[in-house]
């Protein structure tokens, strides 16, 4: 009340935020692919609750694009503990790149580093928007995901290839050989 | 008794299964159940954990092939079979290309869990309206030193192929 009567914001900023507030909670339920709910049919909101007037059937509709294409930012960039890196592209600049300000902050963060989760974290972004950033500049050439630095490599990294190179030659000979007579 | 290990891996439905047929030299002891999901119902069974053949090299050597799960759901298998491997495969169905998206996200995720060698079998080559492997190449923006080679998973020597160029990649990286 105090924000208003100040003129710094208006009763349809404020319907609007949270318009937007409860719309991005719902769209959230919809990754859900299971968990626990209870619907009070009967229970209606406080006289005091600020309520919002909502389509449903387009919240249906956008909730479903949501889910499509939270599952393909998914199958893109499935672990958002790996890092990021620029692609070493010769005559490439990202400087001539138009990118929004959203794209910009991530692209300030960019550092073999910095996990994908620790960018999203510092620029304030939840999962679903820190991969639809991570997925325009993977899909516009300009970086690449990498293991972050200090990282330990798992454990078949660790142990393969052998520590010999000329048994781990004699090995690999052997196979070849093998796979050549079946 | 020294074992390695080789991950074949891709899309649902890609090959897998039978790329581990045509050259093991044991009936390969596949975890097939029937599809439930009627989106990924093209073929009747899928593989739900893991196939795995054997290639015996000699008295001291022997070669295990795995083949991941192709259904999404089962991704969390990839790490634990992706540990200790010499090398990997990503099959693709070269004619279905609403699966090349996926299996770029395959790739980058495999090559992200171990810096192996690999190769890409471009299968099914012989389906009708299977793309040319030049073509696939540029649909999974490959690099031209990636290995891309024609598969038909069913046949034992286009298998032999890209198992013997993993193996010609490996003994490569060693000499580097």
């Amino acid at each position: 009340m105090l924000l208003i009567n100040a003129g710094y914001l208006s009763q349809q900023d404020i319907l609007s935020g949270i318009q937007q507030y409860v719309l991005d909670t719902v769209y959230q339920l919809f990754t859900w692919s299971d968990g626990f709910f209870r619907f009070d049919a009967s229970v209606l909101p406080p006289d005091d609750a600020i309520t919002i007037r909502l389509d449903l059937e387009n919240i249906i509709m956008e909730g479903s694009r949501h889910v499509q294409e939270w599952e393909q930012l998914q199958d893109e960039i499935p672990n958002l503990s790996m890092a990021l890196n620029f692609v070493e592209r010769p005559g490439a600049n990202i400087r001539d790149v138009n990118l929004t300000v959203e794209e910009w902050k991530v692209v300030s963060y960019i550092n073999p580093k910095n996990s994908i989760k620790q960018i999203a974290k510092a620029n304030k972004m939840n999962d679903l928007e820190i991969r639809r950033i991570v997925y325009g500049l993977l899909q516009a050439g300009l970086i690449e995901i990498v293991r972050p630095d200090g990282m330990p490599l798992p454990r078949h990294a660790q142990q393969v290839p052998p520590v010999d190179r000329k048994k781990q030659t004699s090995l690999v000979n052997r196979l070849i050989d093998r796979v050549r007579s079946l | 008794m020294q074992t390695v290990k080789m991950v074949v891996t891709g899309p649902f439905n890609s090959g897998k299964t039978a790329f581990i047929c045509s050259v093991s030299e044991i009936d390969v002891v596949s975890t097939e159940r029937k599809i439930s999901s009627e989106a990924e119902r093209v073929k009747e069974t899928t593989t739900v954990a893991m196939d795995f053949g054997r290639i015996t090299v000699d008295d001291d050597l022997v070669l295990y092939l795995f083949g991941t799960p192709g259904q999404k759901r089962f991704d969390f298998m990839w790490e634990i079979l992706s540990e200790g491997m010499l090398g990997f495969i990503v099959m693709v169905d070269s004619a279905r290309p609403e699966t090349f998206r996926e299996a770029r996200g395959i790739l980058q995720t495999f090559r992200a869990y171990a810096p192996t060698p690999y190769v890409v079998a471009a299968n099914k080559q012989d389906a009708d309206d299977a793309w040319e492997v030049d073509d696939l190449r540029i649909a999974l923006k490959l690099d031209e030193k990636v290995k891309m080679l024609p598969c038909v998973a069913t046949d034992r020597d286009s298998v032999k192929n890209v198992l013997l160029e993993l193996l010609y990649s490996i003994l490569e990286e060693m000499k580097e």
